[in-house]
């Protein structure tokens, strides 16, 4: 019994918003090694597009919600997910044409790239807080709950309850289907195989008649698609602040590099191993621990690592180790 | 220097005069102050990227690091709290410190293996948990002690200026510990690392109660000019104010100001000098070569990574210096004004405008855009009040568009980097 609990305990705190946060950061990520992979460059813009993305989708979400459509128990900003993407989308590929395109024709070194997608941010950074405000925004509607603590412990008669909340079974289903759709492009639809190719030896793609311009254009579209699904389903979880978004950045950088930069697969290991680190180290394992251990040894203090202002040194912590042990990442992406 | 060069240095003369002329003089030594402290840092990241081509975007961490020095020299030592648990919280970081040379020394003595892996996970473990008994209890004890006015260790009581080379010494501290892991590899990665060290150090500062006070911000500073109040009250300053026709008051805050101008720009033109003269040496050249070819300079047998580290260290050191002068010139010390976007990102435009590779673009970039940032947003509030002048008062989009005019510069800040990177990519004055 007393171990049950400790292991709902660690599933309710630990597991359960890891799981659901490290989605999130693999989707980011996802964006992040797309770009790099394509494109060639480390993109500084990609937490305001997610912040872009979340804003469009919120206020469609808003304009749905003033016109009483509502999506059942689902959150409405699902039926706005779409609108939210074309929008991003429409204003990745302009800023693409407007920017870099010129860069990419002149075959400029990435490092003026990732210059560039500094100008990028601070317009984009400028853009959200004119048009929905630097303030926080919360647009989660529907139900809130799968499982609340209290139908879990009545169900189980355990002490420690398990609540699931919808955003976060929604978080993990979306991601799920996400993930799997883009691999399946990837590996079997004509276009996928295409940017494959032109990721790996751009040169040889060029010369097998491959556009180089419709690569790139189908890379940014997918890319508002991810960072728009990772930025509304962060915002429905959490909340949407442009700020939090902007330093969204550092671990979702961490996990492209941690994984491989360049490798999809290694973006999502990445993510996730981010995730599960960064709550681990900063939760409290007091209650944990007294359920596991006697009662001689139980713990006075609340047994937390870090403080949970300190989540970003979490990250940074594991980039260096990678960086020092295995400087391609976990699973063998570009090249120093 | 150009004639081009020359005319626009006056140009931003001329626009701080006119602020002065216009606005108030006060305003205009604001700016120009200012300006002179994001010209410095403006050198300190030219020198990494225009000299050596290292991305460096945690410049908001050294130089708050800087910043922190100037709390620990000047502030007032605080005896109850040295008393409570000063030399056991240092004790404390000392064996964190020996845990993390120890688990080097494990990774390097022992031989490769799954033991070793073993043997230092297991000495990290330990050491942590060892580190945070001899120091949690010490920092409880000093946050303690009257936590409304001190509940921090303080300083040590001496004059405000040793904090400056003291800031550039702590900041080359963390640009080595940075520079030793991530240079050598690709330039992004670099770039990522300074970023995360740069919200680490914020978030220390913001939480680290027994060091820096956190979000209780560490106020008044003690300063390397007078006050205000002792000017207006001695007679010999106020009988000169009114032979030269100022009241009083303004002319001691004018004076103050022009003090620390005076000190700022001393700062400026050594650096500058040194910088200029770097530049032309062998050693100038050298960074030069080893930035435009890598794999050249080092079969010329120059130690790329090395040379490298050397001059990050430098730069950052150089931004720590400037965190010192700025949070002198504050007076205070409040951690959560470093937000990435004005501390790290604007520097980088203002290197970028003002020509990479070139010192004294870097200087022009310093004045030109903080006077940018500064003026955008009374004539971002101009042109909305014009814009919207013809709405009905008290319209929802009335009331939003003036209230996003505080919004405009980050917009005006892309908008500036990239017509510069486009139409003018070595920027106003270029290297040479």
């Amino acid at each position: 019994m007393e171990f049950l609990n400790a292991l709902v305990a660690f599933a309710n705190f630990v597991l359960v918003p890891a799981t659901a946060y490290g989605a999130q950061l693999a989707l980011g990520a996802l964006g992040v090694t797309l770009i790099y992979g394509i494109l060639r460059f480390s993109n500084f813009a990609h937490g305001d597009t997610m912040a872009f993305g979340t804003m469009v989708t919120i206020l469609v979400t808003w304009a749905l919600q003033a016109a009483g459509v509502s999506f059942g128990p689902l959150p409405t900003a699902l039926l706005a997910l779409p609108f939210g993407i074309a929008g991003t989308a429409l204003m990745v590929l302009g800023t693409d044409r407007l920017v870099y395109r010129f860069y990419r024709e002149q075959r400029a070194k990435p490092v003026i790239l990732v210059i560039v997608s500094m100008g990028v941010m601070f317009i984009l950074n400028g853009v959200v807080r004119i048009i929905i405000g630097p303030g926080e925004q919360n647009f989660a509607d529907g139900e809130r709950f799968i499982v609340t603590a209290r139908e879990f412990k009545t169900m189980t008669g355990l002490d420690e309850g398990l609540a699931i909340r919808s955003t976060q079974g929604l978080t993990i289903v979306t991601a799920v289907i996400v993930v799997a759709l883009l691999f399946w492009f990837l590996t079997y639809t004509r276009t996928g195989k295409s940017m494959r190719a032109f990721s790996d030896n751009e040169d040889l793609a060029l010369l097998s008649g491959i556009n180089p311009e419709r690569v790139v254009a189908i890379t940014w579209i997918i890319v508002a698609a991810l960072a728009t699904i990772a930025g509304v389903l962060y915002g429905l979880d959490k909340s949407f602040k442009p700020f939090t978004y902007f330093q969204l950045l550092l671990p979702i950088f961490a996990s492209a590099i941690v994984g491989g930069i360049g490798s999809p697969l290694g973006a999502i290991a990445g993510g996730f191993l981010i995730a599960y680190s960064e709550v681990m180290v900063t939760y409290a394992w007091k209650k944990v621990l007294t359920y596991t251990l006697p009662d001689n040894l139980a713990p006075d203090g609340l047994v937390q690592l870090l403080s949970t202002d300190y989540k970003f040194a979490v990250s940074f912590v594991i980039l260096v180790i990678v960086l020092l042990f295995r400087p391609t990442g976990l699973f063998r992406g570009k090249s120093i | 220097m150009t004639m081009r060069d020359r005319a626009l240095f006056a140009l931003v003369a001329l626009l701080i005069a006119g602020t002065g002329f216009l606005q108030s003089w006060n305003a205009a030594l604001f700016i120009l102050n200012y300006g002179l402290i994001s010209a410095v840092m403006a050198l300190g990241v030219n020198l990494q990227w225009g000299y050596a081509g290292l991305f460096n975007i945690g410049v908001m961490g050294f130089s708050a690091m800087g910043g922190l020095a100037v709390v620990l020299i000047a502030m007032p030592p605080v005896p109850e709290a040295w008393a409570a648990g000063g030399v056991r919280v240092w004790a404390g970081l000392a064996v964190g410190l020996g845990v993390i040379a120890g688990a080097i020394a494990i990774w390097r003595k022992m031989a490769k293996g799954r033991l070793r892996g073993l043997a230092m996970i297991v000495w990290l473990i330990a050491g942590f948990f060892l580190y945070r008994a001899i120091f949690d209890p010490a920092v409880e004890a000093i946050e303690a002690i009257d936590p409304a006015a001190t509940g921090y260790l303080g300083g040590l009581g001496l004059p405000v200026l040793i904090g400056w080379p003291v800031g550039a010494l702590l900041a080359a501290g963390a640009a080595w510990v940075i520079g030793k892991t991530a240079l050598g590899l690709r330039s992004d990665y670099l770039a990522i690392a300074t970023l995360g060290i740069a919200e680490i150090i914020i978030a220390v500062l913001k939480n680290e109660d027994w060091l820096s006070r956190g979000v209780k911000n560490v106020n008044g500073i003690p300063r390397p000019v007078p006050y205000e109040v002792d000017l207006q009250s001695s007679a010999e300053f106020v009988a000169r104010a009114q032979e030269l026709g100022l009241d009083p008051l303004t002319a001691s805050t004018i004076f103050v100001k022009l003090l620390y101008a005076g000190l700022f720009a001393l700062v400026l033109v050594v650096l500058l000098w040194l910088c200029e003269k770097a530049l032309k040496s062998p050693w100038g050249r050298m960074m030069r070569a080893i930035r435009d070819n890598e794999t050249a300079a080092a079969a010329m047998g120059k130690d790329v990574t090395r040379r490298h580290l050397q001059i990050f260290i430098l730069g950052s050191a150089i931004c720590g210096l400037a965190g010192a002068m700025m949070i002198t010139y504050d007076s205070q010390l409040t951690p959560s004004s470093f937000q990435p976007l004005r501390f790290t990102f604007l520097i980088w435009v203002m290197v970028i405008v003002g020509g990479s590779g070139n010192n004294w673009g870097s200087v022009l970039g310093g004045f030109l855009i903080w006077f940018l940032w500064v003026q955008v947003e009374p004539f971002g509030a101009w042109l909305m009040g014009a814009i919207t002048s013809g709405m009905a008062d008290g319209s929802a989009l009335k009331t939003h568009l003036l209230d996003s005019v505080a919004h405009m510069r980050l917009l005006t800040m892309g908008v500036v980097l990239l017509v510069v990177l486009r139409f003018s990519p070595r920027g106003l004055i270029p290297e040479r």
